[in-house]
């Protein structure tokens, strides 16, 4: 399934994270953020170019706000990096595809 | 380093400006190449100052209103039937001193023989200390994207102008209250704007007022606030904080080549779109701080397209 984005629900939510065999980057968006539109494709890009080292997930905060407030999400696009189940990083806002890869970078092997 | 294959026309900026400049120049047959920025969460991102807002009220042709971002993807839409071509990326260099043009994106060479530069102008901050560590952690450059996650509690919103006032009516749907803090006695909204916000129970406004400091660990949980006739300061407890006090032109990469006033904006011979080097034409929020306004960037947009237009036609018949 490479390049494959997992759609996240507060059911799924631990288990996948906790699973993966790659880091997984979870995007908090809402269909309300013109930001949040405008990195999906940048995900979903990278989604496909790092498979198999980075898993990416997005998590729809209207839907699913217990776990965005789980993580003190108070802004969108929101981007959590989880290793071993735990949180490692954090980015904040929008961003480029080359900002976003040289953010990432450090935590991929 | 890739050098990509010639273009007619390339436009840097995405606004209501570059866009309608993008669907003039397509129309033409110019096959232009929309160098439209990257994603951010602050104005400047492609489709500009609009992908940060709700409802426009004021575009001519949509009587029911339209959502800024929605009416930005209709632009661009309509500027690609016409051949507009995309880059999402933000141009890092440029050198307009021969001929052709040359745009980089990082080590990317783009070459042409006419630039439109309409970069637009973004969102001032109010450079506190600690300001930067607090974005996303209840200070907010984006109403919009934020205030959801201020359901049932206090914020404040700093700033006297339209976009101010906007937000602050806005972010009644979630907040309990809405302190508007301005630095002077009166604002500088629209009319029809303040009317909304003075009507609106759940807005104060506090003259005279500035931001002097924000307070909060992990997250905001108050600002200082200071009053600029009496010097009294007060601490306000809020959970959030949303910018609104003004723009800067996007000029930094055009430093030392395109005629700039002395904030900034880049200043075009009157009555057209022409900057100081022929053959470069600026339109929108980067040379314009007078109006501001979607449609009168989107004027000068179609401005810019037809001299480009008519400059390539004449300076270079026969190439």
């Amino acid at each position: 399934m490479a390049g494959n984005v997992v759609t996240l629900t507060t059911a799924n939510f631990d288990e996948t994270i906790r699973s993966a065999n790659t880091p997984v980057l979870v995007d908090f968006w809402a269909e309300w953020c013109g930001p949040c539109k405008q990195i999906d494709p940048v995900i979903r890009e990278i989604a496909v170019e790092k498979a198999g080292a980075l898993t990416i997930a997005k998590l729809n905060v209207d839907d699913e706000g217990d776990v965005a407030m789980r993580f003190s999400v108070m802004s969108i696009p929101t981007m959590i990096l989880f290793k071993n189940g735990s949180e490692v990083q954090r980015f904040v806002g929008a961003r480029g595809k080359q900002a976003l890869l040289n953010d990432l970078s450090p935590f991929l092997g | 380093m890739t050098t990509h294959p010639h273009r007619k026309v390339i436009i840097i900026g995405s606004g209501p400006a570059g866009l309608t400049a993008a669907v003039y120049t397509a129309r033409a047959s110019l096959a232009p190449l929309v160098i439209e920025g990257e994603p951010s969460s602050t104005s400047d991102q492609p489709g500009g100052q609009l992908m940060l807002t709700t409802e426009v009220e004021n575009f001519p042709g949509f009587p029911e209103g339209v959502q800024g971002p929605e009416l930005m993807q209709r632009m661009r839409d309509q500027a690609a039937r016409f051949g507009a071509e995309y880059l999402t990326e933000k141009a890092t260099n440029i050198d307009f001193s021969s001929t052709p043009k040359r745009v980089w994106v990082r080590d990317d060479e783009y070459t042409a023989d006419a630039v439109i530069v309409s970069t637009g102008a973004r969102s001032l901050m109010l450079n506190l200390p600690d300001e930067t560590r607090l974005i996303g952690h209840g200070v907010s450059t984006c109403a919009t994207c934020d205030g959801f996650f201020f359901r049932g509690r206090e914020i404040v919103v700093v700033g006297g102008g339209d976009s101010a006032i906007e937000e602050a009516s806005f972010l009644t749907k979630f907040a309990t209250k809405v302190t508007i803090i301005h630095r002077r006695d009166k604002f500088r909204a629209s009319k029809i704007m303040q009317e909304r916000a003075f009507a609106n129970p759940k807005i104060v406004v506090r003259w005279n007022s500035q931001v002097t400091r924000l307070i909060g660990d992990a997250t905001l949980s108050a600002v200082e606030v200071t009053d600029t006739v009496t010097g009294a300061v007060e601490t306000l407890n809020v959970g959030g904080l949303f910018v609104a006090i003004g723009h800067r032109p996007n000029t930094d990469l055009f430093a030392g080549v395109l005629d700039m006033d002395d904030t900034g904006y880049l200043v075009t011979q009157p009555g057209s779109s022409r900057t100081n080097i022929a053959g470069v034409f600026a339109c929108g929020d980067v040379q314009d701080h007078t109006y501001r306004q979607a449609i009168t960037a989107a004027g000068s947009g179609c401005m810019a397209a037809i001299d480009a237009e008519r400059w390539l036609e004449t300076a270079h018949a026969g190439k």
